[in-house]
């Protein structure tokens, strides 16, 4: 059974004018337990939103949920009321964000905000609430945490503030850590550590990681299986060796391509991807990325969307004939 | 090759205000101490991590901060300041190209009124030549000539930055300073700026002071990368050489921390302990050697860290913790 399960997730945002405005289109991701999933892919390419959407987090009223379904452990969280998703944050889900600044509150100490993770989930008295912070403080490598807990976020580097973002989303020993671009506002000595920490705490509890980034550097040493986005859908899937080893898409090995590489002899030119990416509101309804493919495409493929075929087992693509490297049976 | 920009001792300090009267408790040392020479249609790579002093030093070579101590000389003469009447002049021969091209660009003006800017400053050409070097200019970026109607909120990041790159350039300048150019940019926007860049870097014969923090982009654009740590330059060397064959300990963490596109690398994580001491307060001896708890740091306590020269053009800055010197 698999812990998560998503199924055509369509998450539209209401522009000014009142129109929908489709941000994500029909997503389907799924989840083991202790797996670790990578989803990667441009701003603006609905990653973000889908993770929010996992935990119903989205801005109200603008961003809507049109359709789909999210089963947490065969339950839909969409039809829950808030009470019930509101004992799923944060206990069995917990999410990391970007930016530890804006996630963590300013005017209340770390130790406190720690706390609350502890009183509101475990129903425990604060005494005991405070000792298991200073645990858990101590378990994302905080030195002193009877000190630190005292300090407030300003008082920390940007580094030790993500610490503390993990310590509340660890507190609970949630089911499932939703990640979202946890180091991409650090820098790449303390993004190792960082990673690291992620990773021996999710071993240590055997939670999955849903790890959203753009950096497919970060993918390859701490994912299972990635999952690439583009233009609000999923265009490949694959694990981590087989995607990097033979990417089928188009996009997918486009974005390989155009990392810089610390080895190789330098080029005059590096490969790049031509054209840039649409907005939102001139999406084509077929495939999104044969706009910008070097290969011939014809109009039809712009109009019906490709179908999301297994090309190797468990190598997943979307079979648009001028972005996707497929078998002619594929096809048929 | 002949040196264009040579910088020299250049020391960046920074008043820390606090109390009740916000009077100067500490100083804040951004820029302890550089030196560095850039020659004639050279690239300079500077690589370091936030809170290195970087962009404080960049910031200072086009004069938007005032040196504490150290000069600054370009073509041999000493710049005098960036204002008046000669520092107008020293401003013409330095520009500058910001991380963000978002919040570089006035948005209340049109891409033309952006690019002309600069020229009417100094008061150059009549306005059909202001209006043709516009154009010349955004043909030069790769945007179509119809942008210069349009504000930058109608383009994307990518294009954005070619619009600021396009005004660095429009006063045809000796000397660029990147800072960060594309390090808020996608993945494949980020290439094909760097390919612009390398282009008119070509083209133009430019000098550039070109700054970053990914080691893999500042390799592609450089033909020499510095490295610095809390204010001061502990590596020089040319591109390939400092990646190949990193002596000081911090820049070969620094090189082994970037999280490489290869699934063999899973759950291999080369860290580095510890986090960059404060600017405001510096450990005694090495700051790095703190870092890392070496146990031969007490050794560099007092010791002058100076940047010696180990091979043809690869300087480092020798101190007992880092970089031990090789017994004879």
């Amino acid at each position: 059974m698999n812990l998560l399960e998503v199924r055509g997730l369509k998450v539209a945002f209401e522009n000014e004018k009142g129109e929908d405005l489709v941000v994500v289109d029909g997503v389907d991701l799924s989840l083991e337990s202790g797996q670790t999933l990578g989803l990667v892919g441009e701003s603006g390419c609905g990653k973000s939103v889908s993770a929010l959407s996992l935990l119903r987090l989205l801005p109200h009223p603008a961003g809507k949920i049109l359709n789909g379904s999210i089963l947490w452990k065969n339950v839909d969280l969409l039809s829950m009321s808030s009470d019930q998703i509101r004992s799923i944050r944060g206990k069995e889900i917990g999410m990391i964000f970007q930016e530890p600044m804006n996630a963590l509150n300013p005017s209340h100490t770390i130790g406190r905000q720690v706390d609350e993770v502890f009183l509101t989930h475990r129903e425990m008295k604060q005494a005991e609430a405070r000792e298991h912070t200073l645990k858990m403080l101590q378990k994302v490598g905080i030195p002193e945490p009877n000190v630190r807990a005292n300090d407030y976020p300003h008082q920390l580097s940007g580094g030790m503030r993500q610490r503390i973002v993990i310590a509340m989303a660890l507190a609970c020993e949630p089911d499932l850590i939703i990640a979202d671009e946890p180091t991409t506002a650090l820098d790449v000595t303390i993004q190792a550590q960082v990673l690291q920490l992620m990773s021996e705490l999710q071993e240590q509890s055997a939670a999955s990681l849903l790890l959203i980034t753009h950096d497919l550097g970060v993918v390859a040493q701490t994912c299972d299986e990635v999952a690439v986005m583009y233009g609000g859908r999923i265009v490949e899937r694959a694990p981590v060796s087989k995607l990097f080893q033979s990417p089928k898409h188009a996009y997918t090995r486009g974005l390989l391509a155009s990392i810089p590489s610390l080895t190789d002899p330098v080029q005059a030119k590096l490969p790049v991807i031509q054209g840039m990416v649409p907005a939102l509101a001139d999406l084509n309804t077929g495939c999104r990325f044969a706009p910008r493919s070097t290969h011939h495409h014809e109009q039809e493929w712009l109009e019906v969307r490709p179908p999301f075929v297994e090309v190797e087992e468990n190598h997943w693509v979307e079979a648009c004939p001028a972005c996707a490297v497929l078998n002619k049976k594929d096809l048929s | 090759m002949k040196t264009l920009l040579e910088i020299s001792k250049l020391k960046v300090h920074f008043p820390v205000k606090g109390g009740i009267w916000m009077r100067p408790v500490a100083t804040c040392k951004a820029v302890d101490g550089v030196s560095l020479e850039i020659a004639k249609g050279e690239t300079l790579g500077l690589v370091g991590e936030s809170g290195c002093g970087k962009s404080t030093l960049a910031r200072t070579v086009v004069g938007l901060n005032v040196p504490t101590a150290g000069k600054i000389l370009l073509d041999g003469q000493k710049l005098g300041g960036f204002r008046g009447k000669q520092g107008k002049k020293n401003r013409k021969r330095i520009q500058m190209v910001f991380q963000d091209p978002a919040e570089s660009l006035n948005a209340r003006h049109t891409v033309g009124q952006i690019l002309e800017e600069p020229l009417l400053v100094h008061r150059m050409g009549s306005q059909s030549e202001r209006n043709s070097r516009v154009k010349e200019l955004l043909n030069l970026v790769g945007l179509a000539e119809n942008a210069a109607n349009r504000y930058p909120f109608e383009f994307s990041g990518g294009q954005r930055q070619r619009i600021g790159i396009a005004r660095a350039l429009t006063l045809n300048p000796e000397v660029l300073v990147l800072d960060e150019p594309v390090s808020a940019l996608d993945l494949s926007i980020r290439s094909q700026v760097i390919n612009l860049l390398m282009d008119l870097k070509n083209r133009l014969g430019l000098t550039c002071l070109f700054i970053a923090h990914d080691l893999s982009v500042v390799r592609h654009l450089s033909d020499r990368i510095a490295v610095m740590y809390l204010g001061k330059v502990i590596e020089v060397a040319p591109a390939q050489e400092l990646l190949n064959n990193p002596l000081h300990g911090y820049t070969r963490s620094l090189i082994e921390s970037i999280p490489q596109p290869d699934p063999k690398m899973h759950g291999k994580f080369s860290v580095l302990s510890g986090e960059v001491p404060s600017p405001i307060n510096p450990p005694p001896g090495c700051p790095f050697g703190y870092r890392i708890r070496s146990e031969l740091y007490t050794e560099s306590i007092g010791t002058a860290l100076e940047l010696t020269e180990v091979s043809p053009g690869h300087w480092i800055q020798q101190c007992p913790c880092c970089c031990p010197k090789k017994k004879p």
